[in-house]
Order: structure tokens, then C-alpha cells, then sequence
């Protein structure tokens, strides 16, 4: 271990960083401040709108959590606390980037227009993605750490060779937005694909959640520094944004998408956030971090930050909450109704996707298994060889 | 072009030209392949005739070449990865087995993942650690995946295109010890059989020799001393090991009623093993004797100076034809 009291070099840097780091438009009081480098100038509708997307996707999280507790889902990957960093990130997103998100980015696929249900299916255990990636500008989430972010890299590379970056057309230029964790900063894959992004100056702007716990192991034990400072090894910006404070995580956000979409390369955004539940429903987070680290950060909660804000300005009346409260009630209502209509995949179909052109040999197996099913006459599957459907 | 007589290098370098300019969302990645040419000169002058978006040096980080393959495929192009030796594929692995092969499944359908990965394998020129594996069978048992392995410089030069060609992911095992051993007249007008098709290579009616990639030229030379001493073999080059084409090899088997399986993998659990079990359950009644295997030996590959006592040799083929004529 180095001396932090070297006498020469003097302490070691740690991964907390300095305060002033932090690019925060609203502070957890509610009170609006200003950067010098990102700040916005928004209307009072995208604040209600910023708003109700946190308190919709908290709820979506809370109902997803219920109901993997009440045994409909097998798993669940909670993002109570990262609201602002997904709803910020979500929306600064033109209709033509493209995002690849963890499997925890439930906020940056609510802004894309990916149904809530459809998130539900992975972890039910009906799917592997139950939408269309191309539809929604939304990959499938990627359960291996950090592989996504190659592939991110990837594809703003194909961005450029479509002849789609830096054209000065803002309908046009596209970017591509990476997520992933502090966990998987320490993952070979998203070292290679900060390689491969600056090699390329590909237009990619990586995003990563510090919500400062890789299940259990504490991002302070795992880097010597702030993990925007990465970024500089690599040659490109980083920059740490307070990932509880929506306005920051949308202008930097925002400001990092419009520089890969004209051509200027890539960035680092580190949100810098806490993961105030667990790392998934099968975690238990009281056997490895302190309660009042929770109750610290609970201050800093970014729907409360909000709300001070748009009250304190008379922004929004008591309907506005009143209605969005029984938004989220329905949307819970849903969820809970239409998690159970999620069809079962059928046995026979585990083979039709395997290859684009099917092969004799898994086409053998699938006729194998529809006789074999179909010789239980009151279980044959539906296209099973003398089976009902 | 018509026809040429050319080695399997410069074949797989004419079917990756001649796919580069049927299609230009073909682009070709990985270390050193494009001013250098690639470390066997398979993509030489691609680069300079296709330019430096297409024919792409990228860094040395085997996982960032597939990965951003990947990405790249999801958005409509087709990848030709190289990897330059087949013991630097592992890096890589992750991301072949878990991304590549399963992106069509996870996707329902909706995003194909149309890449060759080549891969230079196998031993026999005395290369250091690292650089003389055969890993086919670790690609092999992952769904998902296709793997094919060229033998001659035809096979080389059609088998290219048609992987690149398909919409699944391709292994593509290229035989390096064969890259500049044989020359064989292809004719550019020709239409080629099936990617996903065993062959035939030589008729004979005593046993059957079942080979891939670099034993297929053992295979038939076995068979040609063989015949000298009055046995017929049958040779055939499996050319596509998943799916695996058996039935040419049944048919065949059923004759002879006799079957080694020849490849330079580790015989634990190798592709040798899947035929041998196949044709249990295929040929059993006409199997006169055990299904044999010739392989490497289960060890890692040797130092290079004593890889003749690991790979299979002409005389260890023919011992074990004699073990099944001895049946």
C-alpha cells in the first residue's frame, strides 16, 4: 500500500474527489446555480417534464421491485437514487443517437419510449429484450459488465463511415451514448473501448454512474482517482457531474452529445451519484455499508431537489402532484396487470432465433422435441406435430 | 479473373478483395492489417485500394477488435476481423461467445450479427508459445456461432466470400501452416457448392478418413501411401464443423463400415469425439470396428522443437487404420 503521507509525493489521490469537481446546476436545497462552462436556460414545462419522468420511473422501480418480492420477477436491478443521471442523460438524446445502456438504465429507456413492461421480461425470465433496439434508438441491456461499451464505441464508428458526423446537420449528426458503471470502470473492456473511441475520435460520449458500489466493493478501494480523470489518459475530456441533479446531468450531457455529434470526439461523463437500494433484489446492502451514509445521501435526493425548486417558484400548483400521483398509480396499476399477460415463451421457439439461417441440425433437435412433447397428449405445444394449441 | 493457379494466401486475399467490392459495407479490422498487410499478408493492399475506413489498423486489444465489430455490424456493415494467431482469440472470448453468438437470439431476430472472425490455426511451423492452437471446438460448442475451416486455396477463396456473405457469425479457421504449401487453380466463374457442406475429397472403399483445415493434406497423403499397399481409403474435409454436414460422412461410413477422425485439437472433447458419437448413433450397425480418433495429445501444444510428436503425422494416421482394419 503507498504511504499517504509520503513526505515527497504527499497523500495518495482518492476516487472522492474535490467538491468543486462537481458541474451542479441545483443544489440539493432546491436553489438554482450557475456554471460557468454548461448551463441551461430552461422553461418551466421541461422542469415539470424532467420532474414527472423521475417520480414515473421511481415508481416504475418501486413496482418492479414489489414485484420480484412477490416472486413475479426473478431478479431485479433497482435505480432508486440514479433518477437525475438517467433522466438527464435520457433526455438530452437527439431521435437519431443511439444508446447502449447496463441493465439498469430502466430511466434512459422510459425517455426512449421503451415500455415499462417490456424491461420486465428479462428479469421474468419470458425474454432476453423484448423490444426493438432500432425502433428505440436502445440496445438490449447487456448483463456483462461493461462489454457494451465496446460495442458503443462500434457503432459511433459506423456513425462516422455513414457519413453522419460533424455534416453541420443538426437533424442529421449522431452520436452514440455508453453506459455503464463504476464497477465496470475497472473492467478491461471499457479501457479498450476508451482506446478504440479516441484512436477513432469516434462520436461516443461514455457515461458513467458512479453510484460509488460494485455490489460490495467500494469504488474508493478500487481508484487511485476521480474516474472522469480517466478520461485525460485517454486523451478526451471528462468531467464529473452531480448525478442527483437532473439540470447538470442534461446540460453536460447535452453539451458532450452536441461536440461527438460534430465531429469533435469523445467524452467522459462520471455522474457522480449513490446507489440508495441494492445492487439487485438478491443483494444485501446492510451487511457492507453504513446506514448513515444512506441518511447522508437522502439529502441530497434528486425528485426533492426538484420539487423545492418548482414550488419555491411557483412553477406547479398542487394538481400537478396530485395528477402525477395517480399517473404513477396507474402506471403501477399496469405494470402489476401486464407483467402477468407476459406470454411464456414456448418450448420449440428456443430454436427459431438461434441463427439468421437456420441450420439441419438445430431444426432436427426442434422436430425432436415437438414429437417428444406431442407424445404428452395433454401437453403438446401449439405447432407440435399432433398437438393442440 | 477466370481462372488462376494461386496459393491459399493469396486466394483468401482475392475472395476478401472480390467481397470488398461487392459490397461496400464489407470492412476488414485488425492489428497490422493494414499497411503491413496482416503478420501472412492476407489483407496485403487492401488498404491502400480500399483505404484506411475500410481496411482499418486498429489497437492491439483482441476484446476492442470484436467488440467494436460488434457495433459496427448492429449498424449494417459486415466485419472481417482478424485475429492473428489463434492462441490471441482468447482476449476475445468474452465477446465472441457471449455478445457475438447470441446477439441474433437475444434480439428475437431483430439484429443479425453478420461477422467473419478469422482466425490462422493450428501448428506445424514452428512458431513460439501461443501461436500454434487449435481452438475450434470452444467455437464450436457455442450456439450461435458458425465454424467452417478451409483446407486448399479454392476452398479458401469461395468459403471467404460466403462467410462474409452470410447473416450469421462466421468462426473462420484458416490452416496457416497451408497458407503458402499449395497452389490450386480457382476459376472466378465457377458457382461454388454449399459453405455449410462436407466433401468427398478422395473415393475409397476400406475405411473412412474424416479431416478439417491442416489434416485434410495429411489425410490424403495417408491415403496415397495406403493405396500403395493395396488399402483404399476414403478422405473427406468436414470444411464446416457447426453445423457439422454428416451426412456424406455417414453415407460413407456405412460403406466402409470404418472411421478415424483426424485433427490436430486436443482429443478430449474435440470435434473428433462429436463425429464419433454421431456415427454411434448413425452407423451403429455398420461400424466394424470402434470409431478411432488421431489427435493432439491433451497436453498444451508443445515447444516447437517436439510439435512432430504432437500433431498427427502421416504414420500415426496410418497406425490407426491399421487398429481398424484389426478389428
Amino acid at each position: 500500500m503507498p504511504d499517504v503521507n509520503d513526505p515527497v509525493f504527499g497523500p495518495a489521490p482518492t476516487a472522492a474527489g474535490a467538491d468543486d469537481d462537481l458541474v451542479q446546476l441545483l443544489t440539493p436545497e432546491g436553489e438554482r446555480v450557475h456554471h460557468p462552462e454548461f448551463d441551461l436556460d430552461l422553461t418551466p414545462e421541461m422542469l415539470r417534464t424532467f420532474y414527472r419522468d423521475m417520480f414515473l420511473v421511481r415508481r416504475l422501480d418501486v413496482e418492479a421491485t414489489a414485484l420480484q418480492r412477490h416472486g413475479e420477477l426473478g431478479l431485479w436491478a433497482q435505480l432508486l437514487g440514479q433518477e437525475a443521471a438517467q433522466i438527464g442523460a435520457g433526455h438530452a438524446l437527439a431521435r437519431q443517437d443511439f444508446v447502449f445502456p447496463t441493465y439498469r438504465e430502466h430511466g434512459v429507456a422510459w425517455v426512449r419510449g421503451v415500455d415499462p413492461v417490456a424491461l420486465l421480461g428479462l428479469f421474468r425470465g419470458v425474454d432476453n429484450g423484448g423490444w426493438d433496439p432500432h425502433e428505440h434508438g436502445f440496445n438490449l441491456y447487456t448483463i456483462v459488465i461493461g462489454a457494451q461499451v465496446l460495442h458503443a464505441a462500434g457503432y459511433a464508428m459506423a456513425l462516422q463511415r455513414d457519413g453522419v458526423v460533424g455534416t453541420g446537420d443538426g437533424e442529421r449528426d449522431a452520436a452514440v451514448l455508453a453506459h455503464f458503471g463504476d464497477g465496470a470502470s475497472s473492467q478491461g473492456d471499457v479501457s479498450e473501448a476508451f482506446i478504440f473511441a479516441g484512436w477513432a475520435n469516434a462520436p461516443v460520449v461514455f457515461f458513467c454512474q458512479n453510484n460509488q458500489w460494485a455490489i460490495s466493493e467500494p469504488i474508493e478501494k478500487v481508484s487511485r482517482i476521480p474516474l472522469y480523470q480517466r478520461a485525460n489518459g485517454f486523451g478526451f475530456p471528462g468531467v464529473r457531474v452531480d448525478g442527483n441533479d437532473v439540470l447538470a446531468t442534461y446540460a453536460v450531457t447535452q453539451a458532450a452529445l452536441k461536440r461527438a455529434r460534430e465531429g469533435q470526439g469523445p467524452m467522459l461523463i462520471e455522474a457522480y451519484t449513490y446507489r440508495m437500494g441494492a445492487h439487485t433484489t438478491t443483494d444485501d446492502p446492510t451487511r457492507y455499508r453504513l446506514m448513515e451514509d444512506v441518511e447522508h445521501w437522502k439529502l441530497k435526493d434528486p425528485l426533492a431537489r426538484v420539487e423545492v425548486h418548482l414550488r419555491r417558484n411557483g412553477l406547479v400548483d398542487d394538481q400537478f402532484f396530485t395528477d402525477l400521483a395517480a399517473e404513477a398509480d396507474a402506471l403501477g396499476d399496469r405494470m402489476r396487470r401486464e407483467c402477468h399477460q407476459l406470454p411464456d415463451p414456448q418450448p420449440l421457439d428456443i430454436f427459431d432465433r438461434v441463427y439468421a439461417e437456420q441450420t439441419e441440425e438445430l431444426a432436427a433437435q426442434q422436430a425432436e422435441v415437438a414429437t417428444y412433447l406431442s407424445s404428452f397428449a395433454d401437453h403438446a405445444p401449439a405447432g407440435a406435430e399432433g398437438g393442440a394449441a | 479473373m477466370a481462372t488462376t493457379t494461386m496459393s491459399m494466401a493469396k486466394a483468401l486475399n482475392a475472395g476478401l478483395r472480390r467481397a470488398m467490392e461487392h459490397d461496400s459495407k464489407v470492412v476488414v479490422m485488425g492489428e497490422d492489417v493494414g499497411r503491413l498487410g496482416g503478420v501472412f499478408r492476407i489483407t496485403d493492399g487492401l488498404q491502400k485500394d480500399f483505404g484506411e475506413d475500410r481496411v482499418m489498423d486498429t489497437p492491439l486489444a483482441e476484446s476492442g477488435i470484436v467488440g467494436t465489430a460488434v457495433g459496427m455490424a448492429m449498424r449494417g456493415y459486415r466485419p472481417v476481423v482478424e485475429i492473428q494467431f489463434d492462441g490471441f482469440v482468447y482476449p476475445a472470448y468474452d465477446q465472441i461467445v457471449c455478445q457475438v453468438a447470441k446477439f441474433h437470439s437475444r434480439s428475437q431476430g431483430r439484429v443479425p450479427m453478420p461477422m467473419v472472425i478469422r482466425i490462422p490455426f493450428g501448428g506445424g511451423i514452428g512458431a513460439v508459445e501461443h501461436h500454434s492452437e487449435s481452438p475450434e471446438a470452444q467455437f464450436a460448442h457455442t450456439p450461435g456461432l458458425k465454424v467452417v475451416a478451409c483446407s486448399n486455396p479454392a476452398d479458401a477463396y469461395w468459403m471467404l466470400q460466403q462467410a462474409i456473405a452470410s447473416d450469421d457469425p462466421v468462426i473462420f479457421l484458416e490452416p496457416k501452416r497451408h497458407y503458402h504449401s499449395t497452389r490450386a487453380e480457382i476459376d472466378d466463374a465457377a458457382t461454388p457448392g454449399s459453405l455449410w457442406a462436407s466433401r468427398v475429397v478422395r473415393s475409397g472403399e476400406d475405411a473412412t478418413l474424416i479431416a478439417y483445415g491442416p489434416t485434410v493434406g495429411t489425410c490424403v497423403d495417408a491415403a496415397a501411401v495406403a493405396a500403395e499397399e493395396g488399402r483404399s481409403l476414403e478422405v473427406i474435409d468436414l470444411r464446416t464443423l457447426s453445423p457439422l454436414d454428416m451426412g456424406p460422412v455417414e453415407e460413407s461410413v456405412r460403406r466402409t463400415g470404418r472411421a478415424v477422425v483426424v485433427h490436430e485439437a486436443h482429443v478430449n472433447l474435440g470435434l473428433g469425439a462429436e463425429v464419433a458419437a454421431r456415427l454411434t448413433e448413425s452407423c451403429f450397425y455398420s461400424l466394424e470396428a470402434p470409431v478411432l480418433r488421431v489427435g493432439g495429445w491433451d497436453t498444451p501444444y508443445p515447444p516447437a522443437r517436439v510439435e512432430e510428436a504432437y500433431l498427427p503425422d502421416l504414420d500415426r494416421v496410418l497406425d490407426a487404420v491399421d487398429r481398424s482394419l484389426a478389428f
